[in-house]
């Protein structure tokens, strides 16, 4: 089984899938980065998907699944890169990602995350 | 009193065959087509018919373009399909001075054939018809379909037109695509130049938002006239949180502020100096 790295900048955890995600990848992932976030103690976490080109409604829900852990874990998670045919195939299969910020390249998800925190003081 | 197939057959193409000069004369008459264009059916159908597989490739192809070329002339396809029925009746006559039960029976086999051949101008007509709606539906979804940029960062699509599933389709991607390509964050949908809005319609534009919002950008629906407004609150559509603003205008102004850009009186100044110079 291929295991997608966690890459630490400051207090951003960066996951950049590259690989095609099958079912027991995507559940070490979630488990891995709830590790990560722990010990490190970081605040954001962004998930690239730009080289993700195919999605199923378990990816999709893998990525709120993650956004909702880590949020009570108080880091905020950005998914980044989503390509168009799939943003319209989470569309259509009628997954909205709820509470999941995205934002359109790795650049704009790192300034969202420190915009974020701006706010919150 | 049964008379062989293969019997009445040969005998119709013989009486075919050795009446030619009285068959185009009096087809010709019938159908008021020119002579010339008569007698080159004539001859393919000669050819197919004398030969031993009666293959009528040759005649279909004469066919398809005598049926272009009358449609090009103004004819009816019904007008097209009657020169090629009227074979029949020419080719009655002779049959008829013939009397004897094979060209008869063989006449019925024949009239077959014709009839096929009558119908396949019709098939010709239809399909060129249909292949030319294609090519202009094609046509206008490329037309209708342009993602124009507003300002760094903010692109905006002017949607004409009915929107049905496909056209929403190609918009949706293609206005997605651009945001990609631009890394604008801020989308504007005017739909100024749509006729009516549905419940249908509705949905296509929410998808098309939510759409955008996974990827990371923010949608304005704009352009909404006061009918429309009325239409959407009694078909009870939920637009939820989205954006939508009345004139382009406001969705620009709307954007631009959510990306950060001011706009002061200075401006204003400016484009009244430039009015005066003018």
């Amino acid at each position: 089984m291929e295991r997608v790295p966690i890459l630490k900048l400051g207090d951003i955890l960066i996951v950049s899938i590259q690989i095609d995600l099958d079912d027991q990848s995507v559940l070490a992932l979630q488990e891995d980065l709830a590790d990560m976030v722990v010990s490190s103690g970081a605040r954001g976490v962004i998930i690239d998907i730009t080289a993700v080109e195919i999605v199923d409604s378990f990816i999709g829900r893998m990525l709120s699944t993650i956004a909702a852990m880590t949020r009570m874990l108080d880091a905020e998670t950005v998914v980044v890169g989503m390509r168009p045919a799939v943003a319209i195939t989470l569309v259509e299969l009628g997954l909205s990602l709820g509470g999941v910020r995205t934002a359109l390249n790795l650049e704009k998800g790192v300034a969202m995350l420190e915009h974020v925190r701006g706010a919150a003081g | 009193m049964s008379v062989p197939a293969e019997a009445a057959r040969r005998r119709i193409v013989d009486l075919f065959l050795s009446s030619e000069e009285r068959l185009l004369r009096r087809w010709t008459q019938l159908s008021g087509a020119s002579p010339d264009e008569l007698r080159d059916l004539y001859q393919a159908l000669r050819t197919a018919i004398s030969g031993e597989e009666g293959d009528l490739a040759d005649v279909r192809g004469l066919l398809a373009e005598l049926s272009r070329a009358r449609v090009r002339q103004g004819y009816t396809p019904s007008d097209t399909a009657r020169l090629v029925f009227s074979l029949k009746e020419a080719l009655y006559e002779v049959v008829e001075d013939d009397g004897g039960p094979e060209a008869l029976r063989g006449f019925v086999w024949f009239s077959r054939l014709i009839d096929d051949l009558g119908l396949y101008t019709f098939e010709t007509y239809s399909a060129a018809r249909e292949k030319i709606m294609l090519d202009q539906a094609e046509q206008l979804l490329e037309l209708s379909t342009p993602v124009v940029k507003l300002w760094e960062g903010i692109v905006a699509v002017p949607l004409v037109g009915t929107l049905d599933s496909a056209r929403t389709q190609v918009v949706m991607e293609k206005l997605l695509q651009t945001l990609v390509e631009t890394g604008s964050e801020h989308a504007v949908i005017d739909i100024t130049g749509v006729p009516a809005v549905d419940t249908q319609v509705a949905q296509h534009l929410l998808k098309t938002v939510v759409a955008a919002r996974l990827m990371g950008a923010e949608c304005v629906i704009s352009g909404i006239r006061p009918q429309i407004a009325h239409t959407i609150v009694t078909l009870g559509i939920e637009f939820g949180d989205i954006v939508t603003k009345a004139s382009l205008a406001d969705a620009l102004s709307y954007a631009l502020k959510r990306s950060g850009v001011e706009i002061t009186g200075a401006a204003r100044t400016r484009v009244a100096v430039r009015a005066e110079r003018g």
